[in-house]
């Protein structure tokens, strides 16, 4: 135990382990924030779809040779999450065809510009880290780390003050409607912190493990508490918690940083999910 | 007085026209009822008169003192509210939102309200238990209580007692008869049920190939009801 200690704070010495700490803890608290509310809207795949078109738009950033990319794949991110969320409310297109057509073809599209044009020498490790994370949030400059903060901030503040609109947008929209409460604001609103999330996001677990740190809080406290408050909180503790174990355990152990924190999501998920049965707290 | 006219109102959606020159209005304390069959326009007309999608042609009104938003509107179920993890006190509260306006927090007046209205609905015993654990009377009620945080004047109900037990039916047509004679709410109901519709109603709108509107007597005499009874069963 003593080893592990030492082994833990000599680390700890180290700034970039202290800042890869900061901004996981703050990624893990935003993204579980708005999971409920993505989960009961039926919208757990548009993390997932957002963050392949944030991997394309990063893809065209590198090819355009950006040496600050963070600009104009968060642009790019919102103005896709303003289009799937819209286009979950006309039938035209259902909700689901639609992130799934947008999150495929802007991973191929940014998986052929990068082949086509890329500069670097080891083609398959970039792309791997971009879609796993592995190393990326190790390599953080302090800048990065500042607007990470500046942006967790921003997020956690809009959740709290818009938290009774979201909650009310979320449980019934067409009352929230009727009784004068713009919903296409929300909605808008919704889909923007959502895309700054997803961006922050994939510098810690990589743009295919996202959906995984948005929905597996959320759905762990849904098994076990019953209000809309209680189920918020306990997701952004179990977040917070599962993602300092989960990179601790990597840094310890010398696993990927993302699927290491992935893994103990899941871990609590089924904890959560056994609790729930023998309390007979989710099943009716 | 009228609280609510229409007038030459057609509605329709995608620009399809799905009914046409209607007219009708509604003073305080009526209990309108809202019949015709399915595919007629009976929810498009619901949503019209809720301002959530505008009338092809036509004018819509509201006047003594009501606005578009304080209707308290009684929607059907979604499927997402099924597994909704809420308490009733919150759900209840968020029947407050339209008097917030961009305030993000309810003040005491408000919860004092939401508190008011879930005593009324008999709702106390249930305050804390989650919305998705009750019976589906009881979360028809906790709705109808969230209604009634959003309006004093006029409740707006969507088949209020589909998938209820004739017992809880019974029940739910007490509360909202209790409303209306009580607290002078209006109350507009679309029902497929005749019966009770003829048995709380005061005034009837047919709406479908022919289109009626007046007294609870009137319809009894003209033949529309007839049919209508008649092709219903």
């Amino acid at each position: 135990m003593g080893e592990i200690f030492d082994k833990l704070s000599l680390y700890l010495q180290f700034p970039f382990v202290r800042y890869a700490l900061i901004v996981g803890v703050l990624i893990a608290l935003c993204s579980s924030l708005l999971g409920v509310t993505l989960v009961l809207k039926r919208f757990s795949f548009i993390g997932d779809g957002l963050s392949h078109v944030a991997f394309g738009a990063m893809a065209i950033a590198s090819v355009l040779k950006m040496t600050n990319d963070m600009p104009l794949v968060l642009l790019i991110t919102v103005i896709c999450a303003i289009l799937l969320l819209r286009t979950g409310q006309n039938t035209k297109i259902k909700g689901d065809a639609a992130v799934a057509m947008i999150s495929v073809g802007a991973l191929a599209i940014g998986y052929l510009l990068l082949n086509l044009f890329s500069t670097s020498g080891n083609l398959s490790g970039d792309v791997c880290t971009t879609l796993f994370g592995s190393t990326s949030i190790l390599t953080l400059s302090q800048d990065e780390v500042w607007l990470c903060v500046v942006l967790s901030i921003i997020v956690v503040a809009v959740f709290i003050l818009f938290y009774n609109k979201i909650f009310s947008v979320t449980f019934d929209e067409s009352f929230a409607r009727a009784t004068g409460t713009n919903a296409g604001v929300y909605n808008l609103l919704i889909a923007i912190v959502i895309a700054v999330i997803i961006v922050l996001a994939m510098n810690l677990v990589g743009s295919l493990l996202i959906s995984a740190l948005v929905i597996f809080p959320a759905l762990s406290a849904m098994r076990i508490f019953k209000s809309f408050k209680s189920v918020t909180l306990c997701s952004a503790v179990l977040s917070v918690f599962c993602t300092l174990a989960g990179m601790i355990i990597s840094i310890l152990s010398g696993t990927p940083v993302g699927s290491t924190i992935v893994a103990a999501d899941i871990a609590a998920f089924l904890i959560f999910y056994i609790i729930g049965m023998f309390s007979g707290g989710s099943k009716k | 007085m009228a609280q609510l006219i229409c007038e030459n109102l057609a509605l329709g959606y995608d620009g399809r026209e799905i009914l046409s020159d209607l007219n009708f209005s509604v003073d305080a304390g009526d209990y309108l009822c809202i019949v015709g069959e399915n595919g007629s326009g009976k929810t498009t007309l619901m949503k019209t008169i809720l301002g959530l999608q505008s009338p092809i042609s036509g004018k819509l009104s509201m006047s003594d003192g009501l606005s578009q938003n304080e209707i308290g509107y009684l929607p059907q179920q979604t499927l997402v509210q099924r597994d909704f993890p809420a308490s009733v006190w919150e759900i209840v509260l968020s029947g407050c939102q339209n008097s917030c306006g961009l305030r993000p927090f309810y003040n005491k007046a408000e919860k004092q309200l939401a508190k008011e209205n879930i005593k009324k609905m008999e709702l106390e015993p249930l305050v804390n238990r989650c919305y998705r654990e009750l019976s589906g009377g009881q979360q028809q009620r906790v709705l109808l209580a969230r209604a009634l945080c959003a309006t004093h004047k006029m409740l707006l109900l969507d088949e209020p007692v589909s998938g209820l037990d004739p017992k809880v039916t019974a029940e739910m047509y007490r509360l909202i008869e209790e409303l209306n004679k009580k607290d002078g709410i209006t109350v507009i109901m679309i029902s497929h049920d005749l019966d009770a519709a003829l048995q709380y109603a005061n005034r009837i709108l047919h709406i479908g190939k022919k289109v009626f509107f007046g007294t609870k007597e009137e319809y009894l005499k003209s033949e529309i009801s007839g049919v209508f009874a008649k092709g219903d069963e």
